[in-house]
């Protein structure tokens, strides 16, 4: 599948320069499993398949999705941990999807990554000072004043104890763990910051840290960031636009408030209605919509649009014709409202699924008006 | 299912095939590299003039292309006729590994005689070791940190540093001319005197098992604790399991399933190997007849026990992957 | 705390409770100390209510669940204080009596559904076998029992599914196929652990609601421990915070989200991103971290990340540990600042922030 161009320049923000990021219709297949003795050809499986979408300095895209729906891969090949089966990454203008280890490794400073778990990302027989102060050494860079005056500074900007230069990861709890990681991360002063999971081992208190330091290192060095999450509240916290994605491919992508407030595929009514509200009252009213059946295989995805095998308009709402279409035509994202695109034939926009009332979400807490 | 173990069968075969491959390049090539005729590796000292080397090179095939040599060797394999030390031609039926001519005999017959001695050892201290080790680790695993722990560990190190070929005399200078309990060994078969076969076998069985036995408590106890750690364990508690279920048919099932695959291992490794024990015990296995032969020099017998070695260690292995793909369902589909 | 204070909490839900937890401790020997889980715990589930524990790692909130079932025993673990369960205290129960309880009045759901059932075994015979260890009935009578409650739980072509492997089921499924093992005996009381934290949302709303359903038809009591305050909000009827081994807070659940009085709580929901709010611009975390178990903060165990501790007169949070004391009938707070004044900062600081 091919994205149109004209329509995706509506879905991104104001800021009319060149984006930063510009991933095109990119795919990772891995080999199925072999089948015989002889073939090695089992279907591949179809981890990305055909996504598309642009980051632009300084701002933060959202990438959201149940587990096995690609996002995480996703991240990997945006970072080039892993190569692209197929279709372009555009970094700052340049395609980096066919570059080897030695041409990308200057561009490995400005693209960094952060992992879910803290703790089995950093190597437990190293102190925190060699961590962190690795990416200087292998990038050949002599800061000025010394690593270790560097080190020690990143140390202090995610909050750190600097004295604590000498001391291993289990030492640490799981927030500094993954503060550490941030620090790896901002050594060389990248321009994206890929965040797989950056908060969800962590407890909800800690959590609230390590999200308001991610965005105060954002606004300080103007840092892009691909942020990949499960947890849809926090990516409305921290995104200015979001994807959704669903076996490998984006579902709906616009800006964060846009989606949030008039979602319109079928697939987000559902993961929006689904988040749990810390309170009882909203929650009382709220509809849930209920997904039934499993994730289809991703090496042998459902014809038509993807999502039909689970999808509640399908089930209930649509006529035999319109269901007939959705088994056998394949959508294509393509905007439905002004930069908004959405992959669905019958996209509906819906604003009564996050409080339960139609109507965009209150503008003031409950009762000190 | 079936596919699982058809795959594994082919490995066997191909490993098998390398085996092969190694051992002819080893012991038929190698004397060439050594400026020796491999002539001499079969029929013993030098023959008095070069022409009769030549001769007998011709007559054993070392004359003939690598390749074809090969391909003789293993057809020779599935049957051929040989001809003897005394020139008369005798008839060598599969499996032939060729003609001993330091004992007069063909090797299969010589393998023959000792495949029932060494097995009859290392089947009977396998299942020794297996259920003693396994007891000893449980019992230490479940009680960690107490008396019964650290006594069945200690116990395990020591034996683990005792060699057989002390434990051997002891379990003899004791059993035998010390009580008496037990006659002289003299091995016969199960079949005809299961008595005498029994008091031959039982102590090498003691000593053999005594060593892994050991080695085996201690991979039992390892990998109890860890299993007994396991989500699953709390699952059969919380379900209200009596303790010997929780611990048996939770807790053994799953920390055993790495130990049948060293099991298998060991147990294949030992056809062959077990030298030192049947040295110690008087007793006449394929570990004693490939001995025999290296210090003889005889090396079609060397070839013969390498092979059988070979395909006891493959069967083995072969034996445990099916074994565990119906353990672990996880590994087959 | 005293020893064992009465149930203050009368909720419209009538009925004697189920389970009673008085002044519960499990505390564990270990080099560097006693570490002590679970320090002073008291509450109760009546049936037919959902009671949920909420707190961060650490808290002890899944030590006390290990206790009511009483998985302790046999271990290093002291516990000490009274878990009453239809008039039997399960904290003097020898192991073998423990046995009978588990699984057949008690039972309990895990938080990672694919390490909580044993790889070699299929689902099938796992859920048989939690039947027929308290009911006597035939292999044939079991795996029918099985294989209805499978479908009750919402597993499609469940005769043909017994036989899979666990490693066949899918992260949901896995789940369900647990709530069916937990159930298949009728237990009077529920323990979910964590049962939708391993999962996607629209895995968990869908197992919330199985829970939820579960509960009317079988009028269990159910004891649902979480991290996620939303959660609590959509499935429980009755709340503990718990912080540090100890209750900070309790009461029904509409009272404790609209009222929260202790620090800690207040901390929790400003720490949440919430959907249904104008998005703010930060978040408000806890400052610090969860504290040491074996060096418990002397005073209020919330004392050294509680912002309001100055508002209390003479470092009493430092010194004194405060009681849990009724601030409604029903709503409990182990928090030094008075009454009013707890009040006065909900609605002046904390409210217009959430």
């Amino acid at each position: 599948m091919t994205t149109t161009a004209p329509s995706s320049a509506a879905a991104q923000p104001a800021t009319s320069s060149a984006p930063l990021l510009e991933v095109t219709d990119v795919q990772k297949w891995f080999p199925g499993r072999s089948k015989g003795l002889l073939s090695r050809t089992g279907n591949p499986v179809k981890a990305v398949d055909g996504v598309s979408f642009t980051v632009h300095e300084g701002e933060t895209l959202g990438l959201v999705g149940e587990s096995g729906c690609g996002k995480s891969t996703t991240g990997r090949v945006v970072s080039k941990l892993i190569e692209p089966t197929g279709g372009a990454i555009r970094f700052q203008g340049r395609d980096i999807s066919g570059l080897s280890r030695r041409a990308m490794r200057p561009l490995r400073r400005e693209v960094q990554m952060i992992f879910q778990d803290p703790y089995s990302s950093l190597n437990p027989r190293q102190t925190i000072g060699t961590i962190v102060g690795t990416p200087f050494r292998i990038q050949g860079q002599k800061p000025e004043g010394g690593v270790k005056k560097a080190v020690q500074g990143l140390m202090e900007r995610v909050g750190l104890n600097p004295e604590h230069y000498n001391r291993y990861p289990h030492e640490f709890s799981g927030g500094q763990r993954q503060r550490i990681g941030i620090a790896r991360a901002l050594a060389l002063r990248p321009k994206l910051i890929v965040c797989d999971e950056p908060v969800s081992a962590l407890d909800v208190s800690v959590q609230a840290q390590v999200v308001n330091l991610l965005e105060d290192l954002q606004s300080e060095f103007g840092l892009a960031y691909v942020f990949i999450a499960h947890d849809l509240s926090v990516v409305r916290h921290i995104s200015d636009r979001v994807a959704v994605m669903y076996l490998g491919k984006i579902m709906e992508i616009t800006d964060r408030d846009s989606l949030y407030e008039s979602p319109m595929h079928p697939y987000t009514h559902a993961l929006l209605s689904a988040v749990p509200i810390p309170d009882p009252a909203v929650e009382s009213r709220r509809e849930r919509i209920l997904l039934t059946g499993d994730l289809p295989s991703p090496s042998s995805p459902p014809s038509g649009c993807v999502f039909h095998t689970r999808c509640p308009k399908y089930r209930t709402e649509l006529s035999d014709s319109q269901r007939e279409h959705c088994r056998t035509t394949q959508p294509v994202l393509e905007e439905k409202r002004p930069g908004h695109q959405v992959y669905c034939h019958f996209p509906q926009v819906r604003t009564d699924l996050i409080d339960g009332q139609p109507g965009p979400v209150r503008t003031t807490g409950p009762k000190t008006a | 299912m079936i596919r699982f173990i058809l795959g594994r069968f082919a490995g066997m075969i191909l490993v098998l095939f390398i085996v092969s491959v190694v051992t002819f390049g080893i012991f038929q090539i190698g004397p060439i590299f050594a400026n020796a005729s491999p002539v001499f590796y079969y029929i013993g000292k030098a023959p008095a003039t070069p022409q009769l080397v030549a001769a007998l090179e011709h007559r054993y095939g070392f004359d003939q292309p690598i390749p074809v040599q090969y391909f003789n060797f293993i057809g020779g394999i599935f049957g051929k006729s040989i001809t003897d030390g005394v020139s008369q031609t005798v008839q060598c039926p599969f499996p032939c590994f060729g003609y001993s001519f330091r004992q007069n005999e063909l090797v299969s017959v010589l393998i023959g005689r000792a495949i029932p001695v060494s097995v009859s050892i290392i089947v009977g201290a396998a299942v020794l070791w297996l259920v003693g080790g396994v007891a000893v680790g449980t019992a230490s695993a479940l009680r960690p940190g107490t008396f019964i722990d650290r006594a069945g560990m200690t116990g395990a190190l020591a034996a683990v540093s005792l060699p057989i070929f002390f434990t051997g005399p002891v379990l003899l200078l004791i059993f035998v001319y010390g009580l008496g309990w037990l006659p002289t060994i003299q091995y016969a078969s199960l079949l005809d005197d299961p008595l005498r076969w029994l008091q031959s076998v039982i102590l090498p069985w003691i000593a053999l098992a005594f060593l892994f036995a050991a080695l085996y408590a201690r991979l039992t106890r390892s990998n109890m604790l860890e299993t007994m750690g396991e989500d699953y364990i709390r699952t059969a508690r919380a379900k209200g399991l009596d303790r010997r279920t929780v611990i048996v048919k939770h807790g053994l099932r799953a920390a055993l399933t790495p130990i049948v695959t060293i099991f298998g291992i060991d147990v294949g490794t030992l056809i062959g190997t077990t030298v030192i024990t049947e040295s110690v015990f008087n007793l006449r296995g394929l570990g004693y007849l490939s001995i025999q032969a290296v210090t003889q020099q005889d090396l079609p017998i060397i070839l013969g026990v390498t092979i059988v070695a070979a395909l006891g260690l493959v069967i083995a292995n072969f034996v445990v992957d099916v074994l565990y793909a119906f353990i672990d369902p996880r590994v087959a589909v | 705390m005293s020893t064992a204070q009465p149930v203050t909490v009368r909720p419209p839900l009538s009925g004697e409770p189920f389970l009673s937890v008085e002044d519960l401790k499990v505390h564990f020997p270990t080099d560097d100390g006693l570490v002590k889980s679970v320090d002073g715990l008291t509450f109760s589930v009546r049936p037919g209510e959902i009671v949920g524990i909420v707190g961060e790692s650490g808290s002890g909130k899944s030590v006390t669940a290990q206790a009511i079932l009483g998985l302790h025993k046999g271990s290093r673990a002291q516990v000490s204080g009274h878990i009453w369960l239809g008039g039997r205290d399960l904290v003097a129960a020898t192991e073998n009596e423990m046995r009978q309880v588990r699984g057949d009045d008690v039972a309990m759901i895990f938080q990672d559904p694919l390490s909580s059932l044993h790889p070699f075994y299929s689902v099938g015979d796992q859920i048989a076998e939690a039947y027929r260890v308290h009911n006597k009935v035939s292999a044939k009578d079991a795996r029918t029992r099985t294989v209805e409650m499978l479908e009750k739980v919402g597993i499609p072509n469940a005769s043909s599914r017994y036989d899979d492997s666990p490693h066949q089921f899918s992260g949901g499924m896995r789940q369900r196929a647990m709530i069916a093992m937990a159930l298949i005996c009728k237990p009077r009381l529920l323990i979910a652990d964590e049962p939708t934290t391993a999962l996607d949302v629209t895995v968990q709303a869908q197992i919330l609601e199985l829970i939820k359903e579960l509960r009317d038809e079988l009028d269990s009591a159910v004891i649902l421990i979480t991290h996620d305050l939303g959660v609590v909000a959509e499935t429980c009827d009755q709340v503990v915070v718990m912080y540090g081994g100890q209750c900070v807070e309790k009461g029904p659940v509409d009272q404790l989200f609209d009222q929260p009085e202790m620090p800690y709580t207040w901390g929790l929901l400003g720490s949440m991103p919430r959907m249904d709010r104008v998005r703010a611009t930060r978040l408000l975390p806890i400052a610090g971290s969860p504290p040491s178990l074996i060096n418990v903060p002397k005073g209020c165990v919330f004392n050294p990340r509680c912002r309001y501790s100055d508002r209390v007169e003479g470092r009493k949070c430092f010194t004194v540990h405060p009681a849990l004391e009724p601030s409604t009938p029903e709503h409990e707070v182990r928090c030094h600042i008075p009454p009013a004044e707890r009040q006065q900062i909900l609605l002046t600081e904390i409210r217009p922030n959430l």
